[in-house]
């Protein structure tokens, strides 16, 4: 058994379904996304069939399936930030960091997320990268910073 | 208890505890359903069998709700008969007008819903969905663009085949019905049964064609095409082309498929005949041993590859002999056809299945200069029926072609196989003979007869009690295997076969087969068996004489390698 599954087993019971959905998160909080293996290890500890497990992830947003980048960009596409006069155009942003929404640029440095809400509907629109939160931002601040990113060199 | 209530202004009796719709179908009166399915809790998601009954506010799905004494019902009201139109156009939306070049055009479900409810225009445009067709599987195609989402699939996967090799995947309008991580049916832990196919109202599910491989062999002038069918495929066929079930079904058969251009015609029956011998020497061989039973059959190939999959425990257990459609390729590559002077390597063996899952076993199985296949196209019964109507056979005008080749002679215990439990009944029979030397008495063993998923009965064999367990259906198996894997001892033979009630109800079989086809289909074999002369495997002059020329005696070492597998020991899921 993967040890991190091991870490959880005290915590939740084997035979019981509602162990399901926090063990998910466990696995996403230490890995970043889930893993198939982990996925596997999951469904072999709960005696839950794979695809079961795999579908029920699918509903909800919080679950990804793919590693993030470097910088995660995550822009509110709630109504309100939406409608706020200086909204980001995705289709911009898409081009600036090389990846499609949800996806992750080649080099892994950005990868993009648009998100329904993220509860500042009063300061939008709003971006979080990684654990910073950006309140409005306008379209040219946004560039400033994405340049920034780009000029860093590891 | 019973009451009167009132549907379309007549008053019916109704039961309490009753759904609307089981009084709807005993009066007759048909609403349309997607989702629901005869022996399924009712889940009311597709909408359509909505009825409006009087002081209820909206309009109730007749599947899932039960009728109560004042009720007053409307099935086919102009509000009732709306709804059902903006379902079945928002359905289309969506779906891809494809119904020319579409294989189960005529017999969809959606297309004839489209029909009854007199929809003339396409109301809502939309985007097509633009998903992959997952074709990675050798037995199953999936086109998710024409799925409904009805989730019927999904249910029978979980519920009777107890894989769940497919689910939803996604919300709301991004949902879709795959499989973890996008990846083909060939990788995720599906067992190719093909049950899916069988409730499928469209074509988003539907089998891996092999037509144009077999036009392609029939036409070839190097070739030598000769084909083998199972058991059931006769009755099948017969019930496609409205013939009646009778003796001389077989021998029409068999003119059409000479008609198309087969040089020769096998029986697999006859290779079962085979198995049984050699399943039975297996048997009696781990008997005397007393080492490793209880031992499970393995002529199907979905349950071998779940227990390959899911059972790594119980390998051991899985009878080594090969499937009856293996054996017969086998024997006909290595000794009917090159004493007719053909080589292996021309000579290409198809054969008609009731199954999907069997193309998946052909494909693995090959001979050792990794390019000839002992079995080299798989057609399952509906394809056959397409290739005999393309080739323009005409059943009322052929004449019965008797039986040719010796090959096709074969015990009704080998017929037997078509139908859960049969395989058993004629494995038992071989096994009494072969260790007290008498045949059996009585023949037919009743307890391992009817539509039930699980039978079981005690056989006396001189001296000895044999328990044995036939089951169908593979979520019925896993039950079983988890009391033999926690240690019951108690049974000796089980036989399992994934489809319920086994090959009958294949997933090969003709999409909309009810409860009564099932029925005949198995009085049909059943009747082979009572009219038939050699009811026992090793009194098949055909077994006896290859026994005699090539293979020495059954379970031996030297036929280990042709008529014996050995499982595989990689997990590919």
């Amino acid at each position: 058994m993967n040890e991190l599954i091991e870490k959880m087993v005290p915590r939740f019971p084997v035979n019981k379904k509602d162990s399901l959905l926090g063990m998910l998160q466990e696995i996403q909080k230490a890995h970043g996304f889930l893993t198939e293996e982990l996925i596997r290890e999951v469904a072999q500890y709960l005696h839950l069939p794979v695809n079961k497990i795999y579908g029920l992830a699918t509903f909800y947003d919080q679950f990804r399936f793919h590693a993030l980048g470097k910088y995660h960009f995550q822009i509110c596409n709630g109504t309100s930030c939406h409608l706020s006069e200086s909204s980001i155009n995705i289709k911009d942003l898409e081009n600036q960091l090389y990846t499609k929404d949800g996806g992750i640029s080649r080099d892994r440095k950005f990868s993009l997320e648009s998100v329904s809400c993220m509860g500042s509907c009063e300061q939008g629109p709003v971006v979080k990268i990684n654990a910073t939160v950006f309140t409005n931002v306008s379209p040219d601040e946004l560039n400033r910073i994405i340049r920034s990113l780009k000029d860093k060199t590891e | 208890m019973q009451f009167d209530i009132e549907i379309n202004g007549e008053q019916v009796t109704a039961k309490k505890g009753e759904t609307i719709k089981n009084v709807l179908d005993r009066i007759g009166i048909k609403v349309p359903t997607l989702c629901n399915m005869n022996g399924f809790t009712p889940t009311g998601s597709c909408r359509l069998c909505v009825v409006e009954v009087d002081g209820l506010q909206g309009l109730v799905p007749s599947c899932s709700h039960q009728v109560e004494e004042w009720m007053k019902i409307k099935t086919h009201s102009p509000r009732v008969l709306k709804a059902r139109k903006t379902i079945v156009e928002l359905l289309l939306a969506r779906h891809p007008d494809e119904c020319l070049y579409c294989n189960r055009n005529k017999n969809c479900e959606l297309q004839s819903l489209a029909e009854e409810l007199d929809i003339r225009e396409r109301k809502h445009q939309t985007k097509r969905l633009s998903i992959q067709i997952d074709r990675a599987c050798s037995s199953i195609e999936r086109d998710p663009a024409k799925c409904i989402l009805c989730g019927r699939c999904i249910r029978i996967c979980d519920e009777v085949i107890g894989v769940a090799a497919i689910d939803i995947m996604g919300r709301g309008s991004d949902s879709r019905i795959g499989t973890s991580y996008n990846k083909g049916l060939n990788v995720s832990s599906c067992v190719k049964c093909g049950q899916c196919i069988m409730v499928c109202p469209t074509a988003a599910l539907s089998e891996r064609s092999n037509i144009q491989t077999v036009l392609d062999a029939l036409h070839n002038p190097e070739l030598f095409p000769v084909i083998q069918f199972s058991p059931t495929v006769p009755a099948s066929i017969a019930e496609d082309f409205n013939l009646k079930t009778s003796k001389d079904i077989l021998n029409l058969f068999r003119a059409a498929l000479k008609k198309m251009g087969f040089r020769q015609i096998f029986d697999t029956s006859m290779a079962a005949d085979l198995t049984i011998m050699e399943e039975a020497a297996e048997f009696i061989d781990r008997w005397n041993k007393q080492s490793v039973l209880p031992m499970f059959t393995s002529c199907c190939p979905s349950w071998v590859r779940y227990a390959e999959e899911e059972k790594r425990k119980l390998l051991p257990n899985l009878s080594s002999t090969r499937s009856p459609q293996q054996m017969m390729g086998r024997v006909v590559k290595n000794y009917i056809t090159s004493s007719a002077g053909q080589k292996p390597s021309s000579v290409f063996v198809v054969s008609v299945m009731p199954c999907t899952s069997k193309k998946h076993e052909a494909e693995g199985d090959v001979m050792k200069d990794n390019n000839t296949r002992y079995v080299d196209a798989v057609l399952t019964t509906r394809e056959l029926v397409r290739l005999i109507r393309l080739m323009g056979i005409d059943f009322s005008c052929l004449e019965p072609e008797p039986n040719d080749t010796a090959f096709s002679l074969r015990s009704s215990a080998g017929k037997l196989f078509g139908v859960s439990g049969g395989h058993l009944e004629g494995l038992i029979r071989t096994i009494h003979y072969m260790m007290t030397g008498q045949e059996i008495n009585p023949i037919k063993i009743n307890d391992l007869r009817g539509l039930k998923t699980k039978k079981e009965t005690h056989i006396k064999i001189g001296k000895q009690v044999l328990k044995v367990m036939a089951v169908s259906g593979l979520a019925n198996v896993k039950s079983v295997l988890d009391e033999i894997e926690s240690g019951r001892k108690d049974v000796h033979i089980v036989e399992v076969m994934t489809c319920p009630f086994g090959c009958i109800n294949g997933g090969g079989q003709r999409i909309g087969s009810d409860e009564k086809s099932l029925k005949s289909r198995m009085k049909a074999i059943y009747d082979v068996d009572e009219e038939e002369m050699i009811k026992v495997a090793h009194k098949n002059p055909i077994i006896t004489d290859l026994y005699d020329k090539f293979l020495g005696h059954p379970n031996s070492d030297q036929n280990k390698d042709l008529l014996h597998q050995v499982p595989i020991t990689e997990k590919t899921v």
